[in-house]
């Protein structure tokens, strides 16, 4: 029977003629390498190196991932002194190579508990730099984007003409190319020509002073925050969109024939009937997020004082522009485990979700 | 939030304000970019002072283009990247589509945890994998051209096919092609297959012409990855002969003080992209939408 040439006899070597190139693909440009990269976390391996990496145990992970602190009390007030003076402490970087305990720390920040200072150490005080910035970056950039991204699905979802055009450029960011983007805002963000200061300046009726926005290490990353929402939030906006498509139109019938206003069907309707959409939106812009690279890459190099410096840039600065693969593994080892965290999160939510319907 | 209640007629102008200030918004730093690119720097300066930076008035003028094809590789670089996206499009949708036919038609052993292992894997972000994966393709042999022929290298690094074969077989585009498979009904090839059909007749005749929407979803969103790819190569292709437009560009701006001149380069990379946009608008729409509701 000709039916039967798929089904069993020829089944094996028909899938293998089918899905062999594909599988072939996935196994050594995806599997190969994060197998690899859990394998050279535990080496010394360089990139181009004649001979191959040795065995170090944990190592990278501790050197990655160690941090330790320094309490200092205050130096007793200098002999004579009538005013009271700011407390006066002797430098960290002494006392770390004073002290073979803390042999490989550095000092990563430090504050005020009271009396004394707090030194935070750690091995790698420019990957938790580049953590912490990560992080800083998803928590501005993640509900920002979501809101201005449900803000814009609502108001092209309300059946006005036009509505199909305005969704496109609305969208249209979202296809250009992140560094094309990138470049042209650096434009827009410088502060003397930029239009980004002008308007500012143009809106405050001349009060604003102009920021130099990337050149400054405490807006560098609010510059990167808005430009990226802006570039993405288009895309959120559709996936909302098509979540707003799912909910039943009845329920606003029936809402209206009820006497809700707008508020209390948002609050009652559309609020519970995109609770599964808003769970993923969150999860895919955070994911997208954790991995911030092109941006920081084209616009500021990590600078000012590593205060863009992030994550996945880390891994590329070590493990390729420094050439040390087992370090820059380590680091990618480290972001592929926060995104699993992310996604176990949004599988728990989720189900909870389904689990208790509306 | 319904058509209906929208007879309000000072609302309704409220909301199309409100979209067409967001359209401005959205919008203008490519007015910005078209028009300082049709002008001299010393024009865009002045211009900065007012909405005059966002038009394109004043003298125009092609010089900025000009001048960036005049650098001798620009040509160069789009024709890479046109080749790259062209190359990693078309065989991945064949190679990806018939991956999902195997997995979604054909009765074989090893299906179930094959299926299984392909959506766990769709966790793995690329950017996960990047530095160990420089560290295969950077010691894998690979093949040249050269005046004399054809001969061996030691690795993929600075060629054309490092941007193109790790990125052809796509876990994702596998698993949007199975979902829409899935829901063709199975009475159509059975009755290919009474007819004499070979399973690739069916999957040539059947299954494809049914699928073109799906076909146009993973080759939208895998050209738009090819195309907009930076990661990758900025760390694989340190030369010139196979560089794409998005380095040449990153490396031009670290260059230049012309923003009339960088304006155009980034032009001449949105362009395609835009054109193909406007063109396929209803496509590129559907396809995120469709990405992004998996599961």
């Amino acid at each position: 029977m000709s039916r039967t040439i798929a089904r069993s006899q020829h089944g094996g070597r028909l899938a293998l003629l089918f899905g062999g190139p594909a599988l072939l693909g996935i196994a050594v440009f995806l599997v190969l390498p994060f197998l690899l990269a859990l394998g050279l976390t535990l080496t010394d391996q360089r990139l181009v190196s004649p001979e191959p990496g040795e065995f170090v145990g944990l190592r990278n992970y501790e050197r990655l991932l160690s941090v330790s602190y320094l309490v200092q009390e205050p130096e007793s007030k200098v002999r004579g002194e009538l005013r009271p003076t700011a407390p006066v402490y002797s430098r960290a970087r002494a006392v770390i190579r004073a002290n073979p305990a803390y042999a490989g720390y550095r000092p990563l920040a430090d504050f005020r508990l009271g009396e004394s200072r707090v030194t935070v150490l750690a091995k790698d005080p420019a990957f938790l730099r580049a953590l912490f910035n990560t992080f800083t970056f998803a928590v501005l950039v993640v509900p920002l984007q979501c809101l201005v991204a449900l803000g814009l699905a609502l108001l092209v979802n309300t059946g006005l003409k036009g509505q199909t055009a305005y969704r496109a450029i609305y969208f249209s960011p979202v296809v250009m190319s992140m560094v094309v983007v990138s470049v042209v805002w650096v434009f827009l963000f410088d502060r003397d020509l930029g239009l980004f200061n002008k308007l500012l300046s143009v809106a405050s009726l001349g009060a604003f002073q102009p920021i130099d926005w990337l050149g400054n290490s405490s807006t560098a990353m609010p510059a990167i925050v808005i430009m990226s929402a802006w570039q993405g939030a288009g895309f959120q906006m559709l996936i909302f969109l098509a979540g707003l498509q799912g909910i039943a139109q009845e329920l606003y019938d029936a809402a209206r024939i009820d006497g809700a206003n707008a508020w209390q069907r948002f609050r009652h309707i559309t609020l519970p009937g995109l609770k599964q959409t808003i769970a993923f939106v969150l999860v895919v812009t955070t994911i997208g997020a954790l991995g911030l690279f092109t941006q920081v890459d084209v616009m500021t190099q990590g600078g000012p004082n590593e205060a863009t410096s992030t994550v996945m840039f880390r891994a590329i600065q070590r493990g390729v522009r420094e050439e040390d693969v087992a370090y820059g593994s380590t680091i990618s080892v480290v972001y592929f485990a926060l995104i699993v965290m992310l996604v176990l999160v949004q599988r728990w939510t989720s189900r909870r979700l389904e689990g208790r319907p509306q | 939030m319904t058509p209906r209640q929208l007879k309000n007629a000072p609302l309704r102008l409220a909301l199309h304000a409100l979209m067409l200030l967001l359209a401005f918004v959205f919008l203008f730093p490519f007015l910005f970019m078209l028009s300082a690119s049709l002008k001299s720097n010393q024009d865009i300066f002045s211009d900065l002072q007012s909405l005059r930076a966002l038009l394109p008035v004043g003298t125009l003028t092609l010089q900025n283009y000009a001048e960036v094809f005049g650098l001798g590789n620009v040509g160069r670089f789009f024709l890479n990247s046109v080749f790259i996206t062209i190359a990693t499009v078309g065989i991945g949708l064949a190679v990806n589509s018939m991956a999902a036919f195997a997995l979604s038609r054909l009765e074989w052993r090893g299906r179930a945890p094959v299926l299984t292992i392909l959506v766990v894997l769709l966790i793995i972000p690329f950017d996960a994998i990047t530095v160990p994966l420089l560290f295969i393709v950077a010691s894998l042999p690979g093949l040249e051209m050269t005046e004399l022929g054809i001969s061996p290298t030691r690795s993929w690094l600075d060629t054309l096919y490092v941007q193109i074969i790790p990125f052809i077989a796509n876990t994702f585009s596998i698993f949007l092609f199975y979902q829409f498979f899935r829901e063709i009904p199975k009475d159509f090839d059975e009755a290919a297959y009474v007819d004499g059909a070979t399973p690739f007749q069916v999957f040539r005749h059947v299954i494809v012409p049914s699928s073109m929407p799906v076909f146009a979803t993973v080759g939208i969103l895998q050209g738009l990855a090819a195309w907009n790819q930076y990661l990758w190569p900025v760390i694989t292709v340190p030369g010139d002969a196979a560089r794409p437009l998005m380095i040449g560009m990153q490396q031009f701006f670290g260059r230049t003080t012309e923003w009339g001149q960088v304006m155009a380069y980034a032009t001449v990379i949105t362009l395609p992209v835009l054109v193909a946009f406007v063109i396929f608008q209803r496509w590129f729409v559907r396809s995120v939408a469709g990405s992004g509701i998996k599961g």
